[in-house]
């Protein structure tokens, strides 16, 4: 992934408005937050290809980014963006929040088609 | 009866950093060692050093990971489970005992290595170890494979008291190193903080014994 290029993401965003796409929004502090001291919990969520229309979208800040997605009845929020795949088109957009050790501390990510469901079960 | 040892892991690279070594031990002795891991891991945080993963792409290059460090460890027998990161715990438990007792009975394993339940920190380690335990506990007593257990919860030696395994696995160092390579979207960044320091203690963990629990039946 390459440091988000906002203008470029705000006309992607954009080909998304008022049509049906998946979305895939996660964020983690780990699975092995709690050994980091006593006070630390491991929090996180993720919801993956749950259907979502939206009118409006915004990316807005300076680095790191937030995104606001409006919808008929309520709003999809990220914040702490750092990072976008270049490669993203129209048909699918991701973005990430990295820390500065590299690792993702949050996965905002939108398509026409549901994301892979890769399970590398015995092929 | 054959010696033949089963693991079962929900992530790779669970393999690799736990018990590595030895690993490569029993592969150097002759002994097949057939690797169900039940996830690709594809929720994971590292994502490589520089990055090179995103979440799309991380399922697709920690299999490929996964099948290298296979190679390094000298695992013949992969079989994916084909569950999703972070969710084990929420599948049907019954028939995830089923598929792990298909393949106890498919190849009589000697040894089985797991996760210690209570003390394996990811729920996902949790589900798979105690399914594995239930899928030995069909076995009679007399007739169960051993079975080793990791633990790395922050209370286990207060808990387990002190392993009662412990394996010098100094002679295969250099190939465990090599595995841990491997899964370089996992292992990148922590090989970059010793890079200068080959003596560092959290590498010299990882290189010089492992560790591990022999589990005590509670159920005949
Ligand atoms: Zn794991």
């Amino acid at each position: 992934m390459q440091p988000i290029s906002p203008e470029k993401v705000q006309l992607l965003l954009e080909q998304f408005f008022n049509r049906d796409v998946y979305l895939h929004l996660e964020t983690t502090n780990g699975s092995y937050a709690v050994l980091r001291g006593e006070k630390t919990i491991s929090v996180g969520s993720f919801v993956r290809n749950v259907v979502v229309r939206f009118e409006r979208g915004m990316i807005t800040g300076n680095g790191p980014y937030r995104v606001g997605l409006k919808m008929e009845h309520g709003w999809i929020y990220a914040e702490g963006l750092t990072d976008w795949e270049p490669d993203s088109t129209q048909n699918g957009l991701l973005l990430a929040g990295h820390d500065e050790e590299g690792r993702l501390m949050i996965a905002f990510q939108l398509s026409v088609t549901p994301f892979g469901t890769e399970s590398g079960e015995q092929e | 009866m054959k010696p033949h040892v089963l693991l079962v892991f929900p992530h790779p690279d669970d393999e690799t950093f736990g018990l590595g070594g030895s690993i490569i031990l029993h592969a150097q002795a002759g002994t097949p060692i057939t690797y169900l891991c039940g996830t690709l891991g594809e929720m994971g945080r590292q994502m490589g050093s520089p990055i090179t993963a995103n979440r799309e792409t991380l399922p697709h290059i920690r299999k490929q990971e996964l099948q290298e460090a296979c190679k390094h460890l000298g695992i013949s027998d992969l079989r994916l489970m084909g569950y999703h990161d972070k969710t084990v715990e929420f599948e049907d438990r019954q028939a995830m005992v089923d598929r792990i007792f298909q393949v106890v009975q498919e190849i009589q394993p000697t040894i089985v290595y797991t996760y210690y339940p209570g003390h394996s920190v990811h729920p996902d380690h949790e589900a798979m170890a105690e399914a594995t335990i239930e899928a030995l506990e069909r076995i009679p007593i007399e007739n169960r494979p051993v079975l080793y257990c990791l633990a790395f919860s922050s209370n286990h030696l207060e808990v387990l008291g002190q392993p009662d395994v412990v394996v010098d696995i100094s002679s295969v160092a250099e190939r465990k190193m090599n595995a841990i390579k491997a899964h370089y979207t996992q292992s990148a960044k922590m090989l970059e903080r010793y890079e200068d320091d080959r003596q560092h203690a959290e590498l010299r963990h990882f290189l010089e014994a492992e560790r591990y629990y022999t589990y005590r039946w509670t159920k005949a």
